[in-house]
């Protein structure tokens, strides 16, 4: 378990070319409000989710499943406090939800993360899932916050607008929101002493540890960011679902966030929306695609092509699509030296090195 | 042979992050004053109503007994061999559902008459009619881990992460195709129709036989046969140097793909055994993997992965809090119970923050 960091990076051109055609994209003739809602919009709230794992993966090598139980956390605080059907009685100010759900998504996550961050590797993943399932069992028998069948018709800040009517605020302001958690997290992680010894401390816990570190302190305090950011993707999923139930914070939810960060590249941060892409279109096309074959496959059997989707991945290349991308690119330009594929210990991404050098297409 | 060489191991768990020993004081102090409350509380429960008490105690003794059958299989796979079986809990769950098919299949008794007093169950079923099953079922689930182990876990030996994503792959797969197979409807395994529904203890309690004689009973005699196979036999000898140096143990020229192929074999017929039991037992239903992988896995982390006597303290600890949380949460007029997963959840941290390897747990 010991993740290496993207070698090259994607450029700020690329981000920038990629981010206009995401703003350009509700105005094309082609795209249609079920595209908007169903696979970007969606694409970029999970991404978001996703990139709070990929973040601890990639820069702290802690591969945390309790991601979805910390957005739950989230989700179930901001379903709460406003005006809904079911759950407590709160009609709160949207936003002042908002803030005391991430709020409180951090806080539950430092707890998880200072008695996780004391354990490594396996371990980690282990207690971490244990923290997740448990969130899970604690809102399904606590009926007095998550209802008898969810919390439904929650309340939405009006900067949202009516996404029934028109989802495109609601898709810009998820798409603003993105890209302000990758910038940040790939600011964090590169580009600060905080994030710099992150990634020390996931090379060489015990040498840090003798520079001086407070290496627990450290993996916590990285919890604690990523559960800021999956407390976003929490209240998030609460605005592009607008309700929230056990049923969508349990173990098929922590799982299905592992895959797309799985999928993605767990050790790449923009790989979070590349799996995300790929799930949302797994998800929607599938039933379509997929032939009906007795039983066993068909169009109810969507976490089985997922499942045969993730196994895929994980055998050929535990880098994910952007690993594979990479393993090709490799093998037909060979304009790159080879370091084997991204589970090997090789780290080249030096710190702040900047944009990707131009060797794109 | 191919000896199954592990790849650079850079972060396994690290001794000296627990190094100072004076920073352990107060979590250490807070977890004896919690017991404190905790025993006190029950004492008080106990003596207000004491046949109540000794049917919780029996309840949670035979989900613990459940608990250790299914996690000592999780145990001893990781111990040896460093692979966290995420799709445990979808073993336990098919084995369950086979022994079922096979019942209803194979030993349905005719009769006679088509209507019973009961009402609920017209069907008979003799002691083979359950027993065959149990034991086809089992081994059948050991089989199947074999497969799993030799097809997708073999040759990438030592690759914790890459292993563990596997068994999640595999546990979505089995999850799904279960769900197709079987339905979403809970569904129980009858036991033999000769046996008592429920005895009576001293003191006038009643008791269910099959948790309390079956489950107990097995649980009780597999912790036995675990613990002579593991310190009296040769394989068992290997099994514990491989828990210590698998490394090691190839190297001596043992061959280390058969004894993995074991180890394999048998924590995967564990879990399709408590499979059956737990479907005799409670039932069969979509997230009963679920719930026992997480059983497992909060078994292993409070007694320490790897250890066998520490899941069975783990599971002991586990299905007590699970039967007395549920029951003993009121406090005058408020009921807690539905809050009873936080005990759990605070089990497992009081445990992870004064011991974050678990209680037997000893670094990698």
């Amino acid at each position: 378990v010991n993740p290496t960091v993207s070698r090259g990076r994607l450029g700020w051109v690329a981000l920038g070319a990629i981010v206009a055609l995401a703003l350009l994209a509700p105005y094309l003739p082609i795209m249609t409000d079920f595209w908007l809602n169903q696979i970007l919009t969606k694409t970029l709230w999970l991404g978001v989710a996703a990139a709070s794992l990929i973040f601890l993966a990639a820069y702290g090598g802690m591969v945390s499943l309790a991601q979805v139980g910390i957005y739950g956390v989230a989700g179930m605080a901001y379903a709460n406090l406003v005006l809904a059907d079911g759950g407590s009685a709160a009609a709160w100010n949207p936003y002042l939800a908002l803030v005391v759900a991430l709020v409180a998504a951090t806080v539950v996550g430092l707890g998880f993360g200072w008695i996780a961050a004391r354990s490594e590797g396996i371990y980690f993943l282990m207690i971490t899932l244990a923290f997740s399932v448990l969130v899970f069992y604690f809102f399904s028998q606590v009926t007095q916050l998550s209802g008898f069948g969810g919390v439904n018709r929650v309340d939405l800040p009006g900067i949202l607008g009516d996404p029934e009517s028109d989802p495109k605020p609601r898709y810009f302001v998820t798409l603003v929101v993105a890209i302000a958690v990758f910038v940040a997290l790939r600011g964090l992680a590169t580009g600060t002493a905080f994030g710099l010894g992150l990634q020390g401390i996931r090379d060489e816990p015990a040498r840090m540890r003798a520079l001086g570190f407070d290496v627990t302190l450290h993996r916590t305090l990285a919890f604690g960011v990523a559960a800021f950011v999956a407390g976003i993707a929490g209240v998030l999923s609460v605005w592009y679902n607008s309700r929230i139930t056990p049923g969508s914070i349990n173990l098929e939810q922590t799982i299905n966030i592992l895959i797309i960060a799985v999928i993605g590249g767990l050790y790449r941060l923009e790989g979070a929306w590349i799996g995300a892409l790929a799930y949302a279109l797994i998800d929607n096309y599938s039933r379509e695609w997929v032939p009906q074959v007795g039983n066993i496959l068909g169009s109810a059997r969507f976490n089985t092509i997922i499942g045969l989707v993730f196994l895929i991945i994980v055998l050929l290349s535990p880098g994910g699509l952007v690993g594979i991308w990479e393993d090709v690119r490799e093998r037909l330009g060979g304009r790159r030296r080879g370091g084997g594929t991204p589970t090997t210990t090789t780290t080249t991404a030096g710190p702040g090195s900047g944009p990707a050098p131009g060797t794109v297409n | 042979m191919r000896l199954p060489l592990r790849r650079k191991q850079v972060a396994t768990a690290d001794p000296s992050v627990e190094a100072a020993p004076g920073t352990q004081s107060v979590p250490r102090i807070l977890g004896v004053a919690g017991a404190l409350v905790v025993g006190g509380w029950l004492l008080v429960k106990g003596a207000d109503d004491l046949k109540q008490f000794t049917t919780v105690t029996l309840n949670g003794l035979t989900l613990s007994a459940l608990f250790f059958v299914v996690a000592s299989g999780f145990t001893l796979i990781f111990g040896l061999m460093r692979v966290v079986n995420m799709a445990h809990g979808s073993l336990y769950l098919l084995g369950g559902y086979l022994a079922l098919e096979m019942q209803e299949a194979w030993f349905q008794e005719d009769t006679g008459l088509n209507l019973s007093l009961s009402g609920a169950s017209d069907a008979e079923y003799g002691f083979l009619g359950w027993f065959a099953p149990l034991v086809l079922a089992t081994i059948l689930i050991g089989v199947i881990g074999v497969v799993m182990q030799q097809v997708f876990l073999r040759w990438n030996q030592g690759q914790e992460l890459r292993q563990a994503l596997l068994t999640i792959a595999l546990s979505v797969i089995f999850a799904d195709q279960m769900l197709a197979a079987f339905g979403g409807i809970s569904k129980d395994i009858q036991a033999p129709s000769a046996w008592p529904t429920s005895v009576l203890l001293p003191g006038d309690v009643r008791f269910g036989f099959f948790r309390g004689a079956i489950v107990l009973g097995s649980a009780l005699l597999i912790g036995l046969l675990l613990w002579l196979v593991i310190k009296r036999t040769r394989f068992g000898k290997i099994v514990r140097a491989g828990v210590d140096d698998r490394d090691m143990v190839s190297a001596l020229g043992i061959n280390v793909n058969l004894v993995f192929m074991g180890a394999f074999f048998i924590g995967a017929m564990l879990a399709g055994f408590g499979g059956v039991l737990g479907g005799t037992m409670i039932s069969l239903a979509p997230g009963q993997d679920t719930a026992f992988l997480l059983n497992s896995l909060i078994v292993v982390i409070i007694g320490g992965m790897g250890s066998l006597g520490g899941a069975a303290i783990g599971a002991v600890a586990l299905g007590l809090v699970d039967a007395y949380a549920d029951v003993y949460l009121t406090f005058g007029g408020t009921d807690l119970t539905n809050y009873s997963i936080l005990v759990t959840f605070a089990l497992l941290v009081g445990v992870l923050a004064v011991r974050p390897l678990g209680l037997f747990g000893r670094p990698a």
